[in-house]
């Protein structure tokens, strides 16, 4: 597998009246070819913009400041808004988590399918309508004949993020972002989505960032995890270790919070005290540090950074506590480094 | 907590129905109902917690509104400590809303913007004769403290706090007026993960403390398993199954719920590639729900009965509303 | 729909009725009559009461207004009292010239002020936003009799360049272009207040729509800039602009009196000034019937418009 994106340290900053305001800050993760990473985490912690940054979709006062995002070979940190056309809804598409509003109400579901194909694959009119019918078929809308025809407001809100996810997968995009695509929907339905996902990302080799701050639709999906907060990643790793292995302080918090179904049945939930930090407000140490159990001095100070440590798979945290895993983990690479050569 | 059969039940719903006409035309003519609640009865007791649950439009939040009667019922009964709720004036009911309060999903669109929270807190005591200025005021304070806010908190406005801190003081407005039951409506669906906790253990503890009874609507099953004793499971406004936490989630009767519990994404990858029974189609219109069982339509085990028959609530203690429970198809 | 339209029609009817009875009365209110208004002043007072026996002016308001309904019915409109010429005829001559003269001025406004406020929205907060802006809150706020006169001053009477009033120059060809060299001036009169009204409306539509999320969809897609602004947001801000324009087209009848003195317009708004000051209430009843039919055809139309522009609107 090819490395299809590798996001490096970005910045995004908003301009506002008070002036500007960071809302993503050395966001770092990678994706190969056909993979799925999940950027979780709470409101306000920069996954969404974090997506809407490699698509060129931030409002006018939006843009990524510093970092790159390289997709094949490409960095579209620095792509202008015409190169960019090319690749949205091309090379990247994107889904979003309101399938309620996401589709125009005024344009039928056809128009709205058959505009992307006829403008990146260059089909005729009757050929898009044609190849909108088989996407609309393989996403499971029953009579996609008739459905083509028809306006959003008739469909039911699952029925529209099919629509929405053929139209996204509709040019053979190698990345598909998908926004919190489920949180709306009934769990049901959202049962429904994510099989289809499942269903289409084996048949197309689709690599997939999907956003989410459900850890179960985490454990569903991903290949790999990025775990957010309050605008930077702070642990990522692969899904299992994940899992077995937490070791941030938030995503331990986050995991021992969440209510679930399988939990025992006297477990008393552990909360996170406190909440998130405003962006205009950022800590100057490690932003978990008035909420975290383990806080220290250098804590207040000092910025950890995202650094790896020996695991069965590639693992790094944003945390002091590991810093002597991190230190070691280096000097070995160092060793090996020497040694070959 | 453990029913005892002697207790009476706090509150009592019979028969409940409420449904919504559909006009149309200039001289708004009814062509149809919405058949938001329908045929539901069920009974609370003291000191426990029932969460109401299903998916949108299955009739729980109008279910939880018309047991402090915000919605009027169309037919059926809710009594609540002997007291037929639609049938009392409106002077005994104002007397009656003191034990009966509801905490809202979002609680920022239901406090004034414009009313300090020391104010807004006092309100009810004051409206209610209750309490005079300065009775009021220390009661704030003592409440502010047991939903664990600092009394420095009074005098801000309602836009200064965030949404955990929001919903601490929505469950302090009803906490004002030392109710018997409490109606939470989504108390923390619209909360972020790390802070539904806080919220969901400040509710627990305060049962235990105050000694109240819950009726806990949510769509998420985790809270809800969380927080309850027992709890319904409706569809397109019917309850499906009714019982103990622990009944419904090891041994669920009804093929709903079933697949309800099989829908949630489990949080352990190593569990992704279990079978998983998923149900094709949408929830039908509550407009025009299905003949016979309403879950017939995306039932994988209905049969011709199914179409034709509704079935009815049985059973004891652990109740059904199934032709042919799991149990019966399984075993 | 069109069952829909068949019922609003019928609805129309008890309002024309009301409309016409309100009308009667308020106009029988004011003082004077028709016949102060045509004899000379030296007329004996039999002379007067024959002539108000005559036109029917001695019977009570309500026989009169029974009297002129009845008339209706037959399609007959009346006299006028002021030069005895059938009204049909009359409002057939100056209907042309008002149609003309509102209906440029509405296209004209219209053109200018929607692709102004898409440009408004597009780049709100900018200089060209906030000038337009200015020139809107100008259109709006400028008494049409204040800029026609400024205007009839600056490019009539000093730079020449335009007549200072009617529709035809007087014994000229009465050829097309000499009447829309006389359509000049009023148009950019009447055409700054519709563009003026109309431009904060769109731009106000067009800020909603821009912010909504299929917007981004759609450039999610890769379309560029052009088709996102004018396919997939100009028809979803299409409802206040008809709504708008339902207002604005009974203006096509009534709405230029004070432009139409102004420039000696030989149109309805005209000849309803004279109406009024010669008290010719035959005349006067028959511009408020056709006004009032045109504001219940303009709603009417609205409201078949809303549900073209909008599929989730639908009447049945």
């Amino acid at each position: 597998m090819g490395e299809l994106l590798k996001v490096d340290k970005i910045k995004t900053q908003f301009q506002t009246e008070k002036g500007p305001v960071t809302s993503v800050d050395e966001v770092s993760f990678d994706l190969k070819e056909g993979e799925t990473i999940c950027l979780v985490g709470e409101s306000g912690c920069g996954k969404s913009v974090t997506s809407l940054s490699i698509m060129h979709l931030l409002d006018r006062n939006g843009s990524v400041t510093e970092g790159s995002i390289l997709f094949e070979g490409k960095d579209l940190a620095k792509a202008t808004e015409a190169d960019m056309r090319k690749i949205r809804g091309n090379n990247i598409s994107m889904i979003f988590q309101e399938p309620m509003t996401s589709l125009n109400p005024v344009l039928t579901i056809g128009d709205q399918l058959t505009e992307g194909i006829r403008l990146h694959m260059k089909y005729s009119k009757t050929e898009a309508r044609k190849y909108a019918i088989d996407m609309l078929k393989k996403v499971g809308i029953p009579r996609a004949e008739g459905i083509i025809e028809e306006y959003p407001h008739k469909l039911s809100g699952g029925m529209r993020q099919r629509v929405m996810i053929a139209m996204a997968l509709s040019c053979r995009p190698k990345l598909l972002i998908a926004d919190e695509p489920t949180t709306a929907l009934d769990v049901t339905i959202q049962a429904q989505i994510l099989n289809l996902m499942k269903k289409l990302r084996e048949e197309s080799n689709t690599a997939i960032i999907l956003i989410t701050h459900d850890l179960g639709v985490v454990a569903e999906m991903a290949d790999k995890v990025a775990v957010m907060y309050a605008g930077q990643v702070v642990e990522e790793t692969d899904v299992y270790t994940l899992f077995d292995n937490p070791k941030h302080p938030y995503t331990l918090g986050l995991m021992k919070s969440i209510p679930h179904i399988t939990n025992p049945d006297d477990m008393r939930l552990d909360s996170i005290p406190g909440s998130v930090p405003s962006v205009h407000n950022m800590p100057k140490g490690c932003r978990f540090y008035d909420r975290c159990p383990h806080a220290m001095k250098r804590c207040l100070e000092e910025k950890p950074l995202l650094k790896p440590i020996e695991d069965k798979q590639s693992h790094s945290i944003r945390c002091f506590l590991y810093e002597k895993e991190e230190q070691d983990y280096e000097n070995k690479k160092l060793a090996e480094k020497e040694v070959s050569s | 907590m453990p029913l005892s059969e002697q207790e009476k039940p706090l509150l009592q719903v019979k028969n409940l129905k409420k449904y919504y006409p559909i006009k149309k035309g200039v001289i708004s003519r009814t062509v149809g109902y919405v058949k938001a609640v329908d045929d539901v009865s069920f009974d609370i007791y003291p000191g426990e917690t029932v969460g109401l649950v299903g998916e949108s439009g299955c009739g729980k939040s109008t279910t939880g509104r018309s047991l402090v009667r915000l919605e009027d019922p169309t037919a059926g009964q809710v009594i609540f400590q002997g007291k037929d709720l639609a049938k009392i004036s409106n002077k005994e009911m104002r007397k009656l809303r003191t034990e009966l309060q509801i905490i809202f999903q979002d609680p920022y669109s239901s406090l004034n913007p414009r009313k300090r929270i020391g104010d807004l807190l006092a309100e009810p005591l004051i409206a209610h004769k209750l309490a005079t200025r300065s009775e009021a005021d220390k009661k704030v304070n003592e409440i502010l403290e047991i939903v664990g806010l600092s009394k420095q908190y009074k005098n801000r406005y309602p836009h200064e706090f965030s949404g955990g801190q929001r919903q601490r003081i929505g469950i302090a407005r009803a906490l004002m007026l030392h109710p018997k039951l409490i109606i939470c409506d989504e108390p923390v669906s619209a909360l972020d993960v790390s802070i539904q906790a806080q919220v969901l253990n400040l509710l627990k503890d305060l049962q235990k403390e105050l000694k109240l009874t819950y009726v806990f609507i949510a769509h998420g099953l985790g809270a809800v398993k969380y927080i309850s004793d027992r709890i319904c499971v409706m569809y397109l406004g019917r309850v499906m199954e009714f019982a103990t936490t622990k009944e419904i989630f090891e041994h669920p009767l009804h093929p709903y719920t079933e697949i309800l519990l099989n829908a949630y994404p489990i949080p352990n990858p190593h569990m992704r590639d279990r079978k998983q029974i998923v149900v094709e189609g949408d929830v039908p219109s509550p407009a025009n729900p299905p003949k016979g069982c309403v879950f017939h339509t995306r039932c994988p085990f209905a049969k011709d009965i199914c179409k034709e028959k509704i079935p009815t609530l049985t059973g004891k203690g652990h109740t059904v509303a199934c032709h042919f429970p799991l149990e019966s198809v399984n075993v | 729909m069109l069952q829909y339209i068949f019922r609003r029609i019928l609805i129309a009817i008890p309002v024309l009725f009301g409309v016409t009875i309100l009308n009667f009365f308020i106009i029988n209110l004011a003082p004077g009559n028709p016949v102060d208004m045509m004899v000379n002043p030296s007329a004996t007072p039999e002379q007067l009461a024959m002539q108000k026996h005559a036109l029917g002016l001695d019977q009570p308001v309500w026989s009169q207004y029974l009297h002129w309904l009845v008339q209706l019915f037959h399609g007959n409109l009346g006299f006028s009292y002021s030069t005895r010429e059938p009204v049909t005829q009359i409002l057939a001559s100056h209907i042309g010239p008002t149609v003309l003269l509102m209906g440029v001025s509405l296209i004209v406004g219209y053109l200018i002020a929607i692709p102004l406020g898409i440009v408004c929205a597009r780049k709100q907060n900018s200089w060209i936003d906030y000038l337009v802006t200015g020139f809107s809150f100008f259109g709006i706020s400028v008494p049409h009799f204040f800029l026609g006169l400024g205007v009839i001053y600056v490019f009539a009477s000093k730079l020449l360049l335009f007549p200072t009033g009617s529709m035809n120059t007087l014994g000229g060809d009465g050829s097309l272009m000499d009447t829309i060299n006389h359509l000049v001036l009023p148009v950019a009169v009447l055409a700054t207040g519709i563009a003026g009204n109309m431009v904060r409306y769109v731009r106000s539509s067009m800020l909603d729509v821009l912010g909504k999320d299929y917007l981004r969809t759609a450039k999610a897609k890769g379309l560029s800039q052009f088709i996102i602004t004018n396919k997939h947001a100009l028809r979803n801000s299409l409802i206040p602009i008809i709504t708008v324009i339902g207002i604005d087209i009974p203006m096509l009848i009534g709405g230029a009196i004070v432009t139409e003195q102004v420039f000696q317009w030989p149109g309805l708004g005209l000849l309803t000034i004279q109406s009024i000051t010669s008290r010719d209430y035959s005349t006067l009843m028959a511009i408020n019937l056709l006004a009032a039919v045109t504001v219940l055809v303009a709603n009417l139309l609205t409201d078949i418009l809303y549900a073209v522009a909008d599929p989730r609107i639908r009447y049945d």
